[in-house]
């Protein structure tokens, strides 16, 4: 008999854990082209088409570079602490075996690995897609696919691995000796990582020509909440399929995913009302945004009652963050730094006081709440050098604006060739010229 | 009294609007328009099907002005609209007989 040469702890497959696992990794997919209706909705008509383009882009790269080398530069073998071994597993090679009984698959407590890697690879693919809001209407899509391919590869694999890897941020590394890091579905790993990235992005990138003088209003808000309600829907393969089974802890982290979030929107439009005179469905919109981001690294170790504080600090947090690119003159275009940095800030370091088992508020003293500011301080820097090595380097070879004619005229025309609507409706105009 | 007409690039609209006011200029009339001068269509494609679109997306800005302001009024439309390429559009008086104010009724250049 043929033994085949696979990874893992071989044991036997849990079925139900499994199922749960598949469908979580589909809900996180659908999160991506969800966030290209979120983000579509909130540009201008000229410029929908190119937005979703480019979560639709961060699909196709992703989607290629992960099962190349971004699995085993997230799981393989520590390089350091800091990655995996890139070359270990390319080709997710020991995830399974061809044998004359047919494939042998690795497995991990019950789960098959290579279900694992499904779940993975939609986690690095959205991460990048939040990233594509800063930098909305002006940039060249070669560049952008050009810069998801590195990002992921220098920025998101690296920071999975510390923080999920056993690499320097998890509960293998140097800091599990003052507590154990949480981490539950991607707070520091996915939002201040994006965010922080968004930053950098905007500020390389450069503001769009009328920036803070032009109104550059939503074109289509039910395009937004649309996206949000797919976000949220998309978000309980994020949250309770970080649970990996179909558990008590998934149904914890669906709870307080919602919860948190609802909590969320009314912290929005709350601090709206207050300061504007009205509740928007932007504002709705971007409150579910912000609670979901506040609760992913939280969903693990909150009760629903914590995460209803966490919550609305959450939706009033970023509420109130959003204007701050109008003050200090960086065109992060639809808010990744103040919803996604800001929230995902609030959602690591808010464990440390309301962790139910180690917060300062449950009476778990201050070691929590030292480490959740140590490792989302981390995540920050690291994701702003990097993010800022490969920006700059992009700028100096590829480029990455437009022309000016083309950001004006709109960029789904000037790159894309095709418009969102029929502006001009008296028919007879569009005459086909080749087939 | 004239009725002052342009035809410009839409995202010029903000520009000559801000002109017109600090002109002291106190209504307009803005409409989408589309059409083409020398500045010829665009091409898009759908599944390598290739498609000309004959009519380019204009704004269309109407302004009632007394006889002695048209030329002035003319003047900073073109100046705020103006990008020296092709494809800027046309400005254009006419004479107008009479306008006449609905809220009040009163007619001629009372009504402006």
């Amino acid at each position: 008999m043929v033994v085949a040469e696979v990874l893992g702890d071989g044991s036997a497959l849990d079925a139900g854990n499994t199922a749960w696992m598949l469908v979580s990794a589909s809900l996180v997919l659908l999160m991506t082209p969800g966030l290209a209706f979120f983000y579509g909705g909130m540009v201008r008509s000229k410029s929908v088409l190119n937005m979703m383009m480019m979560s639709f882009g961060a699909m196709a790269v992703i989607g290629v570079v992960y099962v190349l080398w971004g699995w085993s530069m997230s799981y393989g073998s520590s390089v350091g602490g800091l990655f995996g071994n890139p070359v270990e597993q390319f080709g997710l090679k020991g995830i399974f075996e061809s044998t004359p009984d047919g494939y042998v698959y690795a497995m991990s407590e019950g789960l098959p690995v290579i279900v694992d890697v499904g779940f993975q690879v939609t986690f690095a693919i959205i991460t990048v897609a939040l990233i594509s809001g800063a930098i909305a209407d002006r940039v060249k899509f070669g560049t952008w696919l050009v810069f998801t391919g590195l990002w992921v590869t220098l920025s998101y694999f690296p920071m999975a691995h510390m923080v999920w890897g056993g690499g320097l941020l998890s509960g293998d590394g140097p800091f599990a000796s003052i507590a154990e890091p949480i981490d539950f579905a991607g707070g520091t790993v996915v939002h201040i990582n994006a965010g922080a990235a968004a930053l950098v992005l905007a500020l390389v990138v450069g503001k769009r020509k009328g920036f803070g003088s032009e109104p550059m209003r939503p074109h289509n808000l039910p395009f937004v909440m649309l996206g949000a309600a797919l976000l949220w829907f998309g978000w309980f393969g994020f949250n309770a399929g970080s649970a990996y089974g179909a558990t008590g802890d998934a149904g914890l982290a669906w709870v307080n995913t919602t919860t948190a979030t609802a909590a969320a929107i009314i912290g929005w439009l709350a601090t709206e009302k207050i300061r504007d005179g009205h509740a928007t469905s932007l504002g709705a919109a971007s409150g579910v945004v912000a609670g979901l981001v506040a609760i992913t690294p939280a969903a693990g170790s909150l009760s629903p009652l914590g995460s209803i504080i966490l919550g609305v600090v959450a939706g009033v947090l970023s509420a109130l963050a959003v204007g701050l690119k109008y003050k200090w003159g960086y065109d992060d275009s639809l808010d990744v730094v103040g919803v996604h940095l800001v929230a995902g800030l609030w959602g690591t370091v808010g464990i440390g006081f309301l962790a139910t088992e180690t917060g300062l508020f449950y009476g778990g003293g201050v070691n929590q709440l030292v480490v959740q500011v140590i490792i989302a301080l981390i995540a920050v820097a690291f994701s702003l050098v990097v993010t800022a090595v490969i920006a700059l380097a992009l700028k100096a070879t590829l480029g990455w604006r437009v022309s000016e004619d083309a950001e004006v005229g709109g960029i789904d025309l000037a790159v894309h060739g095709e418009t969102a609507y029929e502006t001009i409706q008296q028919g007879s105009v569009i005459k086909e010229v080749r087939a | 009294m004239k009725l002052v007409t342009g035809i410009i690039q839409p995202h010029r609209l903000d520009d000559v609007k801000s002109a017109l006011e600090a002109a002291g200029v106190r209504g307009m009339t803005v409409s989408e328009a589309s059409g083409y001068g020398r500045q010829k269509g665009h091409t898009e494609v759908y599944r390598g099907a290739e498609y000309t679109v004959d009519l380019v997306p204009k704004v269309r800005i109407e302004v009632l002005v007394d006889d002695a302001d048209s030329t002035v009024v003319t003047d900073v439309i073109v100046k705020a609209a103006q990008t020296g390429k092709i494809g800027d559009g046309k400005v254009w008086t006419v004479p107008v007989d009479d306008v006449a104010r609905v809220r009040t009724g009163e007619h001629g250049p009372g009504a402006l």
